[in-house]
C-alpha cells in the first residue's frame, strides 16, 4: 500500500521534477516594468551583448564568453537597475541596423541611443562628437579631444574613448593616433582593424 | 545594497516556482499564475531591501498568487461543456495525481505541504516562503498531512 506522503514524494521526483516552466520573456518584456532589456547577437566582429532602456540603446558590449556577459549585466544592475530581463521587441531596430551595417548597406545609423552609462561632462562630449564623425572618416585623438572643446585634453579623450558603452554604434574606431597608429580598443585591436576595413581603409 | 539583474533570479529559480505552483494549483492555472508571480517579482524587485533569500522571497510572492488564484477559480463557475482536466477541488483524484487531494486543503497547509513536499523545503524554508515561525510551518505541514491521511489513504481500501 502507498499512502500520500509516498505518493507525494514520488511524484515530485517524477513528474514534477520533469515539468518546465513556460518562456514568460515576452510577458515580462511588455509588462511595463523592464526596465532594460537584453540578448546576446553573434556578429562578424564577435558576440555582442544589445541592451536597450525605453528610450533607445544603453550599451553595446563585446562579450566573448558567459563570464564577460555576467560582468556586463552586472554593471548595468549596479549603475542603472536591477530591472534587467532577457527580450527581443525592444531590440529589433538597433539589430536590424548592426546587421545591415556589417552587410555594408547602411553607413549612418537611426537607432536612438540613451546616453545615461555615459559620464556627463567632457567624457560625454567627447562620445557625442565621435557619434558625428560619418562612416569611412578617421579622426585623431587630439581631433576628438578639438571637437570636444579642448584640444590638450587628447589623452582623457582616449580614456573617454575607452569608456565607450555604444561602441561601433558611436564609432570610437574612427579615432586613431595621428601618426596612424591604430590606438587603442575596447573589443581589442582586431575588431578595430575588422571595422575600419569595413569602411574602406587599408589597415 | 546591489541586487543582481534580475533575469539571473528567472534562470536560477524559475523551475522552483513553477513546481511548486504546479503541485499547489495545477496544469491548468499553473503557467498563468507562473506568469504573474514573476511580474509581480520584477515590478518589486527594485524595492527590496536585501538580497539574501531571494528564492524564499519568490516563494512568497507564489504562495500568494497561488491563493489567489484558487479564490478566483472557486468563483468562477465551470463553463457548460468545458470538461475540467483537473478534478474539482471537491473531489480530488485519489487514484491519480495526489497534489489534486493536496489542492482541497486550507490555503496555509495547501502551501505548506506544496512547499515541503514539490521542493523538497526544510521546514525554515518552508517558514521563510509563509511567513511564519519554524514551529507553525512544522504544524502546518502536519495538520495537511493529517487530513490528507484520513480522507485520502482511507479511500484506498
Amino acid at each position: 500500500m502507498t499512502n500520500i506522503e509516498q505518493k507525494l514524494v514520488a511524484s515530485a521526483a517524477g513528474p514534477l521534477a520533469s515539468s518546465y516552466p513556460p518562456d514568460i520573456s515576452a510577458a515580462l518584456e511588455h509588462s511595463g516594468h523592464a526596465d532594460v532589456v537584453y540578448m546576446v547577437e553573434d556578429s562578424p566582429v564577435g558576440r555582442l551583448l544589445l541592451a536597450a532602456s525605453d528610450r533607445g540603446l544603453v550599451c553595446l558590449h563585446f562579450v566573448p564568453d558567459d563570464a564577460g556577459l555576467e560582468r556586463s549585466l552586472d554593471a548595468i544592475a549596479a549603475k542603472l537597475t536591477p530591472r534587467v530581463v532577457a527580450g527581443k521587441r525592444r531590440l529589433e531596430l538597433p539589430r536590424r541596423e548592426l546587421d545591415e551595417f556589417f552587410a555594408g548597406r547602411l553607413h549612418t545609423f537611426e537607432m536612438p541611443l540613451d546616453w545615461s552609462l555615459v559620464k556627463p561632462g567632457f567624457t560625454s562630449a567627447v562620445l557625442k562628437a565621435t557619434a558625428r564623425i560619418p562612416f569611412g572618416e578617421t579622426t585623431s585623438y587630439k581631433g576628438i579631444a578639438g571637437r570636444a572643446g579642448n584640444e590638450r585634453a587628447f589623452r582623457a579623450a582616449g580614456t573617454a574613448l575607452g569608456s565607450n558603452p555604444l561602441p561601433i554604434v558611436v564609432p570610437c574606431h574612427r579615432v586613431l593616433h595621428s601618426g596612424g597608429g591604430l590606438g587603442g580598443y575596447t573589443g581589442g585591436l582586431e575588431v578595430k582593424r575588422a571595422l575600419l576595413t569595413l569602411e574602406g581603409h587599408a589597415t | 545594497m546591489e541586487l543582481p539583474p534580475f533575469q539571473t533570479l528567472l534562470d536560477s529559480y524559475g523551475r522552483d516556482v513553477h513546481r511548486f505552483l504546479l503541485a499547489n494549483v495545477g496544469a491548468t492555472d499553473a503557467d498563468d499564475c507562473y506568469q504573474e508571480t514573476w511580474i509581480a517579482a520584477l515590478r518589486g524587485y527594485p524595492r527590496l531591501q536585501h538580497s539574501t533569500n531571494l528564492r524564499g522571497w519568490l516563494l512568497t510572492i507564489a504562495s500568494r498568487k497561488a491563493i489567489d488564484c484558487v479564490r478566483a477559480r472557486r468563483r468562477v463557475p465551470l463553463p457548460v461543456g468545458d470538461v475540467p482536466e483537473v478534478p474539482s477541488p471537491a473531489e480530488p483524484d485519489s487514484y491519480g495525481d495526489p497534489w489534486a487531494a493536496v489542492r482541497t486543503l486550507p490555503p496555509k497547509q495547501r502551501t505548506a505541504v506544496a512547499l515541503r513536499y514539490a521542493l523538497d523545503a526544510e521546514y525554515s524554508a518552508v517558514a521563510d516562503a509563509m511567513g511564519t515561525s519554524e514551529d507553525a510551518a512544522r504544524r502546518n505541514v502536519h495538520e495537511g498531512l493529517k487530513r490528507l491521511r484520513r480522507e485520502y489513504d482511507d479511500d484506498q481500501h
